[in-house]
């Protein structure tokens, strides 16, 4: 064959080019971008301001730490909800496997913005969910969820749960059904079957699994915006206030670094772990 | 995550050694399905008020049923546009993130080359890094170099985010699949690019198909990384977006209900297919 | 403080990397491998140099003769904010009617900056926007255009309606002196709005805004200068005489009233739903919402302007420089000063009409009319809301006009408030 050495090299020439322009460059843009001062009257001049960021995070520390406790706490309440779900229907689905997949992906068809609207009236003080409770009498006349930290957290987890349960899934599925079996005859009970066996095998899913939803969870701001109140910024809030009503593009572009550098610490050190062919595998087979 | 589907359904779990007494309460159906029910409480709320009949622009309390804004779902034109963009951008997405990102996903799959591990690190990092450090990356860039963010920056940014996804489904599928089919094609005489069209590239399309829904699927569902580079492009999300400030029309429910239920014809088929093939 | 020095890089340094690096492959070898090493560090340093965003103001004086030699195209595009006309564009087609020109009307206004946002790139670029005539408060973003030289200055001589209909308070504002550069479309008060089914009082002052009484019931705007003006109000500082020592205290006041718990959220626009269903019981709002929202839903809101006064603002119509038909854009603002055009306008939006004459008009069609729409008419023309006496605009505020250099940290001071 002619050339064979250099196929490899063609194929990725187009979506490397791509991405090195318009994700790698970028970046880099960024970072420039970052380090300037001025405003939008006078221009932006590169002053390799460092101050921006001690700036950005000197003002925005708090915003910062909540997105990543509030992805945190999505992240977990994915798993709780997510894992016996994939573990069920790898196991129980039979053949209505793919059915249940694809029930729960069906509500991610209608668009994000809509869906997390659509909570907002759901979860109003006297609307279709809690009205009738109050109604009732369990619940307080002043009891709200709307416009509080749940409610973000919540509608954080909802937003993100598929990414939480497919990579789970996907190593749940592909376990060997012999070893399940074995691991029944050979523990005495089915938890420590499970914590001795399914578990750990099932951990890089669950690894994966963490990584897509507490990246976006702690970077998003359309829940905070919709269904939060006035102490549920999140950093993201900040980000796009910043680039996009102050047109304070160096603030906004530290700030943006900062919440990078932070989470490109996480995903490093989860890469190193697990190598990350590895984890992309996971999720994404 | 949509080349999920193709895994093939086993066997249904086997019999037990030791045979059950009595029936135990399945809690893992009654969890699955409780969550499933909190997946689609929204939906339903929005698919209920799609037929509700408001008295002024806010369709927000129950005031009777009514058909009129399916006959009249195309009433405003802004929004008529703005799902246009949405559709024709993602269109585009999935065409160009699905050549390219299949392209990428075979060259990792079945080659060994200098700067393997660089592309899987930078496929990795486009993947995860948050949208909004995308969108704002874009932007910055697009502002320094004089660009003026519209309709095309749009598509530049959907591709760069989506082409990733395209290449990884493609990838699993790559490296599945059997090398000898490809050599015996070649020993045949068939030329590497009659090998690739008539042997490795039907092997390849379920998967190139999975990827490019998934990148259309992701185009048509953004929100954060379009409001950054769109300009004064305005897609379905973004005009939703705009309308909660004023009242959002029930032709917005209408057209989320419409979405829902391709979604549904989708799914459906592929049940049905998934029944043929087992 | 942000000169070059504290980089740390010797501006003479970087132009000796910045020569070696144009002709790298010229020097002889020995030193070409250390060359071509200064050459990449001078290439990244250049790359991140080079990378500011430009300035951008222009020079108004350019646009000296702007209206010489202008003449009507016969297609004008605008862009506006939703619902700011009725869907048949009622007005948009009498003055096609009367003068043949077609008009693209866009709702493409949302949020005063981030429309800002999109614009302002393609003004610096001198590229076309799009739109002709745009619609945009006394805000911030206003001060920017004007101070960029971004807006054509009006030719008086093509406004006689205009000058003949406009209300005296609509002619000289603190914004525009002269309305050089813009003209009011439609104004409307920032005042207290609540639902009586929650609230069984009277509702007189901004200090009920800091009620302990409606816990988690209050709503707040999110825009800094609206949220500031009601903190300044609170303090008893009338806005636009308003100096930054106020704006510390006013901005101390909110934070105390976020502390305190009775704030549900800050809200962009859409403190309509919210107080509808009884999430808000009381929450700052815009006049012609509330109005609308009564008589299109018959729900029974109430609006106040409170004892301590409330705000003005004033939405206006303006050219960006880089329009492609002038003269049609200036056409359809002078058309919009008909009385007979006003009061149509009015009727739909409910706010205020910068045609007080326009009152008058309507009292007219409702005696020709009968039914309900000569009550809708009459009640509207008897509304204070939207036809607000001599007596009302005595209680009622401008915004404080800001150079744009305190503007950014006015807006951080309050956005401290609402961001948290």
């Amino acid at each position: 064959m002619r050339n064979r050495k250099l196929t490899p090299y063609v194929l990725v020439l187009p979506a490397w080019t791509w991405l090195a322009l318009f994700f790698v460059i970028p970046i880099g843009g960024m970072l420039s971008l970052s380090l300037t001062t001025g405003n939008v009257i006078t221009g932006f001049q590169q002053t390799f301001e460092v101050g921006n960021y001690v700036n950005a995070i000197g003002t925005y520390w708090e915003q910062i730490l909540r997105s990543l406790f509030y992805g945190g706490c999505a992240t977990l309440v994915c798993i709780a909800l997510g894992y016996p779900m994939a573990y069920w229907i790898a196991f129980k689905g039979g053949a209505y496997k793919t059915t249940y997949l694809l029930l729960l992906l069906l509500p991610f068809f209608v668009s994000f913005v809509l869906r997390t609207i659509s909570w907002r009236f759901f979860l109003s003080d006297n609307g279709v969910a809690l009205g009738p409770l109050k109604d009732l009498g369990l619940l307080p006349e002043g009891f709200a969820v709307l416009n509080t930290a749940p409610a973000v957290i919540l509608g954080l987890a909802y937003n993100f749960l598929p990414f939480m349960v497919l990579p789970i899934y996907a190593v749940l599925e592909r376990m060997d059904p012999h070893l399940v079996e074995a691991s029944h005859d050979l523990y005495a009970n089915r938890f420590r079957a499970f914590f001795h066996v399914i578990l750990p095998v099932s951990l890089p899913g669950v690894f994966a699994g963490v990584l897509m939803t507490f990246i976006p969870t702690s970077a998003d701001y359309v829940n905070a915006a919709v269904l939060g109140g006035t102490d549920n910024t999140m950093i993201g809030n900040v980000i796009r206030t910043q680039y996009l009503v102050n047109n304070n593009y160096p603030i906004a572009a530290s700030i943006t670094f900062v919440l990078m550098g932070l989470l490109l610490i996480g995903i490093f050190s989860y890469a190193r772990a697990l190598g990350t062919e590895r984890v992309m595998e996971v999720h994404t087979s | 995550m949509s080349a999920t589907f193709e895994t093939t359904d086993r066997p249904v779990e086997r019999k037990r050694s030791t045979p059950r007494i009595r029936r135990r309460t399945d809690w893992g159906r009654w969890y699955t399905w409780a969550v499933l029910a909190w997946l689609f409480a929204p939906i339903a709320f929005m698919i209920v008020f799609s037929f509700n009949d408001p008295a002024g622009r806010h369709n927000i309390t129950w005031q009777g049923f009514t058909l009129r804004w399916y006959a009249d779902a195309f009433a405003y034109r802004d929004l008529n546009e703005a799902m246009y963009n949405s559709v024709t951008i993602a269109l585009l997405t999935m065409f160009v993130a699905g050549a390219l990102g299949t392209l990428l996903g075979l060259a990792l799959g079945r080659y060994d080359f200098r700067g393997k591990q660089l592309t899987n690190l930078v496929m990795f990092a486009a993947i995860s890094a948050p949208e909004v450090v995308l969108g704002a990356a874009l932007l910055s860039t697009f502002l320094m170099m004089n660009v003026t963010t519209g309709y095309w920056t749009t598509v530049i940014a959907h591709v760069m985010f989506c082409v990733s996804f395209v290449a990884i489904t493609v990838r699993a599928r790559v490296i599945t699949l059997d090398p000898s089919l490809e050599e015996a094609a070649r020993d045949l005489g068939a030329g590497s690019w009659t090998t690739f069209r008539l042997v490795t590239f039907p092997m390849l399309f379920p998967a190139i198909m999975a990827g490019g829904l998934l990148a259309f699927a992701l185009s048509i569902d953004d929100y954060i990384i379009t409001s950054f580079v769109s300009g004064d492009v305005t897609t379905f999300p973004l005009w939703i977006w705009g309308a909660t400030r004023v009242g959002i029309p029930p032709q917005v429910n209408v057209m989320g209900t419409l979405l829902f239920a391709v979604g549904l014809v989708m799914a459906v088929v592929n049940i049905v297919a998934a029944r043929r093939r087992a | 403080m942000h000169n070059r020095s504290r980089t740390g890089l010797d501006p003479a340094l970087l132009r000796g990397l910045t020569r070696a690096r144009r002709s790298p492959l010229e020097l002889p070898g020995p030193t070409r491998r250390r060359t071509l090493q200064a050459g990449g560090a001078a290439a990244a340093a250049l790359a991140l140099s080079a990378c500011g965003v430009g300035g951008q103001q222009r020079d108004p004086a350019a646009d000296a003769n702007f209206w010489e030699g202008k003449e009507r195209t016969g297609n004008l595009r605008w862009a506006n904010w939703p619902l700011y006309m009725d869907s048949e564009r009622t007005q948009i087609q009498q003055f096609t009617e009367a003068t043949g020109i077609e008009v693209e009307y866009k709702e493409d206004v949302q949020e005063a900056a981030s429309f800002f946002g999109r614009i302002q790139p393609k003004l610096a670029n001198e590229d076309d926007l799009g739109y002709d005539l745009i619609v945009l408060p006394n805000g911030f973003e206003l001060a920017k255009l004007i101070e960029l030289g971004y807006l054509v200055q009006l030719d008086h001589a093509l406004l006689p309606n205009f000058t003949e209909y406009a209300g005296e308070i609509y002619r000289n504002s603190t914004f525009d002196p002269g309305n050089k550069y813009t003209v009011p479309y439609a104004s409307g008060i920032t005042g207290i709005a609540y639902n009586p089914e929650f609230i069984d009082r009277e509702i007189t002052s901004v200090q009920d805004l800091w009620d302990p009484a409606f816990e988690g019931k209050v709503g707040m705007f999110s825009d800094p200068q609206e949220i500031a003006n009601f903190g300044l109000l609170a303090n008893g500082v009338i806005p636009a005489d308003s100096t930054p020592e106020d704006w510390e205290a006013a901005a101390d006041r909110l934070r105390e009233q976020r502390d305190s718990g009775v704030v549900r959220a800050y809200y962009d626009q859409d403190f309509i739903q919210p107080l509808t269903n009884g999430d808000l019981w009381i929450t700052m709002a815009w006049s012609g919402d509330i109005y609308q929202q009564n008589s299109e839903e018959g729900t029974n809101l109430k609006f106040v302007i409170p004892e301590e006064g409330a705000t003005l603002w004033t939405d206006n119509l303006m050219i960006p420089y880089t329009t492609q038909a002038p003269v049609d854009a200036i056409e359809l603002m002078n058309f919009l000063y008909e009385p007979e055009i006003a009061t149509g306008l009015t009727e739909y939006i409910a706010y205020i009409s910068p045609v007080p004459h326009a009152q008058e008009v309507m009292l007219e069609w409702a005696a020709a009319e009968d039914g309900e729409r000569a009550d809708a008419l009459r009640e509207m023309a008897e509304s204070p809301l939207v036809f607000p006496s001599e007596g009302d605009y005595q209680n009622l505020h401008n915004f404080v006009v800001l150079p744009t250099e305190e503007q950014d940290g006015f807006s951080s001071l309050f956005q401290a408030v609402t961001q948290s």
